[in-house]
Order: C-alpha cells, then sequence, then structure tokens
C-alpha cells in the first residue's frame, strides 16, 4: 500500500512539473513584457510601423510591420503548403499503389526531421539565387524565399494529419460514389474531401502553428530588413527574428529589453490561439 | 424478356472459389431476389452485377455476364456508364455528410447536370418515389444524419434512382431497419418494379416470399436452386432447398 502511495505521488510530481514550467514560462513572458508598457504606449506598440529601439532621441517600438510580416511568410507558406499537402494526401491514400505508399510515406516524413538551419541554408545557397535571377533583384532573400521554406516545413504535418484525415472516411461513402457512376476524381472532391474537412483543417491550422513560430530559417532567407514590407518580394524581418536577433545584444531591464518579451508574447497569443482553433475543430464532431 | 443473363459465371477471391458455375437470367420489370446463407456468396455475386468488386485487390472471374445483350466485363466497356445504369442500396444506410438535397442531387451533379430547376425536379421525382418526400420536404436543407435509420435507407433509396437507372441492386436492405421501416421498405421494393428490374439479396426468407417474383437460393457458392417464388417456397426441388427454407439449418 505504503509503495502504491509512493509511486503514484512520483507520477502526480511528473506530470505537475510539466504544467508547472509551461505556467512559468507564461508567467516570465508577461512579468517582463509588462514595464514596457511603462514608456510605450499599447497603441503605438501595436499599430505603430517603425521598429527602431536604439534611435539616439526617440526610440520607436512599432511592431505592426514585423506583424504583417510574419503574417505574410506564414500566408504564403500555407497557400504553398495546403494545396500541395492535401494534393499529396489524396495521391497517398487515393492513387498510390500500396508500394509507393509504402515508400512515400516514411519519405514525407524524414522530411519533418530535417533541422530548420539546414532549410534555412538550402534558402540562402538554392532559392535565394534562384528567385533573384527571376525577379531580376539583386538578392533573393526575401519573403517569398522564407514562404517557401516555411511551406516545406509546414508540409509533411499538412500531408500526414490530412492523409489520416481521408483515411478514416468511411468505406460506405466512397461506394456509394461509385455505385452512383462517380469516378476516384469526383468522389475525392466532391464525397471524401468534405467527409473529412474538419481533420483537414485542423491539418492546416497545425501547419500554421509550425510556420508561424519558426525562427532560424526566416532568420537566413527573408533579409531581416525591419521595414514595412509592400509586396512579396521585398526583404522582411519577422516577430521571432527580430527577437532572435536582438535579445542578445540587448542591455537587460531597458525598454527594448522589456520589448522584446511584449514581442514574445504577442507571438505566444497568435500560436495559442491557432492551436486552441485547431483544437475546437478537431474536437467539434 | 431477359434483362440479366449470367452464364457459367465464376468468381474467386486469391485462392478461394466463391462463386462456381453460376448461370441463371434475370427478367426486367421483376423483383429478384437472392437467398442463401452466410457467405454463400450472394453478396458477392450481386457486386459482380456492377462491378464493384474491381476494387478489391486479387480477385479473378471467368464466364459471362450480360446485360441487355452487353458483356459488362468486355475490356472496352466503360465501368462508369454502366455503374449510371445501375443504382445500389448497401446494407447498412450510408448517406453522404449533407443535406439531404445534395445526397439525392449528387448523382445528377456528378453526371454533370447544372441547370437547378431540373435538378430540383428530379429531387422531388426521386424522393417521391421513395416515399419520403412527404416527411423531409419541409427540411431538405437539414443534414441527411438528422433521418432515422429507416428514412436513411430510403433516402439512399431516393439517390439511387435520382440517376435514372434500369437496374436496383439491394444488398440486405432492410437488415439494419425496425420492422416498420422494414415494412415501408418492401412496400416501396413491390412499387419500384413497375419501372425499374430489381434484385436484391436478403438475410431473411419471408422477406424474399412477400415481394419477389423470382427467388435464387445460393449455398456455398453453388446456385442450387432458382424458380419462381411461390413455387420454391412450397415445392422446392432439392431436399437442401426445403431443408434452408423450413428453418433446419442457416
Amino acid at each position: 500500500m505504503k509503495k502504491e502511495k509512493i509511486i503514484e505521488g512520483l507520477f502526480f510530481i511528473n506530470g505537475m512539473a510539466v504544467i508547472i514550467v509551461l505556467l512559468g514560462i507564461f508567467a516570465l513572458l508577461i512579468i517582463n513584457a509588462i514595464p514596457a508598457f511603462k514608456d510605450i504606449t499599447l497603441k503605438d506598440f501595436l499599430f505603430g510601423y517603425v521598429w527602431n529601439p536604439e534611435a539616439y532621441t526617440t526610440p520607436s517600438f512599432g511592431i505592426l510591420s514585423m506583424v504583417v510580416s510574419t503574417l505574410m511568410v506564414t500566408i504564403g507558406a500555407l497557400l504553398i503548403a495546403i494545396p500541395l499537402g492535401i494534393g499529396t494526401a489524396a495521391y497517398l491514400t487515393d492513387v498510390a499503389s500500396p508500394k509507393v505508399r509504402e515508400i512515400a510515406k516514411p519519405i514525407v516524413e524524414i522530411l519533418a526531421s530535417i533541422p530548420s538551419v539546414v532549410i534555412g541554408f538550402l534558402g540562402i545557397v538554392l532559392v535565394g539565387p534562384w528567385l533573384a535571377k527571376l525577379t531580376g533583384q539583386s538578392s533573393g532573400l526575401n519573403a517569398i524565399n522564407g514562404s517557401i521554406l516555411l511551406a516545406v516545413m509546414a508540409l509533411p504535418t499538412v500531408i500526414s494529419l490530412s492523409e489520416d484525415a481521408l483515411g478514416s472516411v468511411p468505406k460506405a461513402y466512397t461506394e456509394a460514389s461509385w455505385a452512383l457512376g462517380g469516378n476516384k476524381w469526383q468522389t475525392l472532391l466532391m464525397v471524401k474531401i468534405p467527409a473529412a474537412h474538419s481533420g483537414i483543417l485542423a491539418a492546416c491550422m497545425l501547419g500554421m502553428g509550425r510556420a508561424i513560430g519558426e525562427t532560424m530559417t526566416v532568420l537566413m532567407a527573408c533579409g531581416n530588413a525591419p521595414a514595412f514590407p509592400h509586396a512579396f518580394t521585398d526583404p522582411v524581418r519577422t516577430m521571432t527574428a527580430t527577437v532572435a536577433i536582438e535579445l542578445g545584444e540587448v542591455p537587460y531591464n531597458t525598454t527594448h529589453f522589456y520589448a522584446l518579451f511584449a514581442v514574445g508574447l504577442v507571438l505566444f497569443v497568435f500560436t495559442f490561439c491557432i492551436n486552441l482553433i485547431s483544437d475546437l475543430v478537431i474536437h467539434k464532431k | 424478356m431477359n434483362k440479366v443473363e449470367i452464364s457459367n459465371f465464376n468468381f474467386y477471391y486469391g485462392q478461394t472459389q466463391c462463386l462456381k458455375n453460376i448461370s441463371f437470367d434475370i427478367t426486367s420489370h421483376q423483383v429478384t431476389s437472392i437467398i442463401g446463407p452466410s457467405g454463400c456468396g450472394k453478396s458477392t455475386f450481386l457486386r459482380c452485377l456492377n462491378r464493384m468488386n474491381d476494387l478489391i485487390p486479387g480477385v479473378r472471374m471467368d464466364g459471362v455476364i450480360n446485360i441487355d445483350g452487353q458483356d459488362i466485363n468486355a475490356p472496352q466497356l466503360d465501368v462508369v456508364s454502366l455503374r449510371k445504369k445501375i443504382g445500389m442500396v448497401f446494407q447498412k444506410p450510408n448517406p453522404f455528410p449533407k443535406t439531404i438535397f445534395d445526397n439525392v442531387a449528387y448523382g445528377l451533379r456528378i453526371n454533370g447536370i447544372k441547370d437547378q430547376d431540373y435538378i430540383d425536379d428530379k429531387v422531388q421525382e426521386s424522393l417521391k418515389n421513395a416515399v419520403l418526400w412527404d416527411e423531409v420536404k419541409d427540411r431538405l436543407n437539414s443534414s441527411a444524419l438528422a433521418l432515422s435509420g429507416g428514412q436513411q435507407q430510403r433516402l439512399c433509396v431516393a439517390r439511387a434512382l435520382a440517376i435514372a437507372p434500369e437496374i436496383v441492386l439491394m444488398d440486405e436492405p432492410a437488415s439494419a431497419l425496425d420492422p416498420i421501416a422494414t415494412a415501408k421498405l418492401e412496400e416501396l421494393i413491390v412499387k419500384l418494379k413497375e419501372k425499374y428490374t430489381i434484385i436484391i439479396v436478403t438475410h431473411n426468407m419471408q422477406q424474399a416470399a412477400r415481394i419477389s417474383d423470382m427467388t435464387a437460393f445460393f449455398m456455398q457458392g453453388d446456385l442450387v436452386e432458382y424458380k419462381h417464388t411461390k413455387q420454391l417456397f412450397t415445392h422446392p426441388d432439392k431436399k437442401i432447398t426445403e431443408d434452408y427454407i423450413t428453418g433446419r439449418f442457416g
């Protein structure tokens, strides 16, 4: 009896430790972000588009440019990853022979294990020069570059979850469609994808969560110009890249230091909302 | 008039032979039922008629099935247009997770029909033919999954009728239904034979006796006996048929 109580206690401590660490991170973000608003108004912070914290006379802390940059790169990535990912998932469940599926599926999963710095490297030496040639600009380090790389990183998530969703559509639906004279393509487009829509939507949301929080790749491939972007061919600096670049250099306990934590908090709110929505979508049924 | 002619038809799943040298003819505008114990090959046979078994890997067949004098397994035959000629109702009601209207309209839409008035008319007509119209006319845009099991099955009948088939295949359509829903469905089947040729697989011998004109008794892949329903149930030729219909096994 006593032994069992001890074991029970051990598991309880384990479980609690995870929760405490999570809450701790959240608390740290908030505690360090709040002092920033002694010097910056919330309006200037959220809607100002000049981020120049080291300015000699009047430093400015507007994050709008980087929020827009982050959203641009993320949405660009999704525009590439969602059609490609659902297409691949449909191919794997409906078209590929079992042999092809057995080879292709692990390859997709290996794609997820490539370190982000390696993908960023590809962005600099491969995608960058190619984009520069294509657009006629001097450098190919810009928002499209980041979008392409993030799409590659989000693809495994989108593919594998969409494939699960399509695979769990009851066979009875497929048979009913075939019996009515539907071909494979119509069955997929008009029966299977609509039937699996909540799973596919969740796959896209989780892919988005993966893309929005990614740091190293966008830091390497997007050009890091802290200006308001006007086109996908502009170099951009995302929220994650800003924190990664500046936090190592900033003097402690300055407004700049606290403002970076506030940027982190905004990012946290973004990813938290995305995960929450995808969770709601998955459990809606 | 013979709608379907089956001669020397064999069917194999891998090494196992499921249908052995089946030969018989099915008359148009009649209800033909196929009875037999579980695993006798009756569902497999039904699924050969609209080539649903094509989709299962490792199946083999020989012999001939002609529908309207045309070999349905001929290589040049377009299986999609074959299936448009043959409606199918499955054992478990399987409406799509769409609205009632969209379920019935599906078959029309995949056939490229865009005329909304025509689709509206056809949906209404099919639901009326399936004796479901009065129950659903006020909620055509609610989900089909909210219907009761019996209603769902009649919706599946309506969905099959919407593509104007000539033959309707039914694979134990009443096995998941309660007695009242079953009675309604049987009434519907008898009514439908004016317009369609109906082939129904059933577990339930009373059902076969009530609704069908001809009955085929299958046993372990063999066609044991095929004759008018009345005769088969009152004067079976073979001892084994008599044993089955009197409930000595099965």
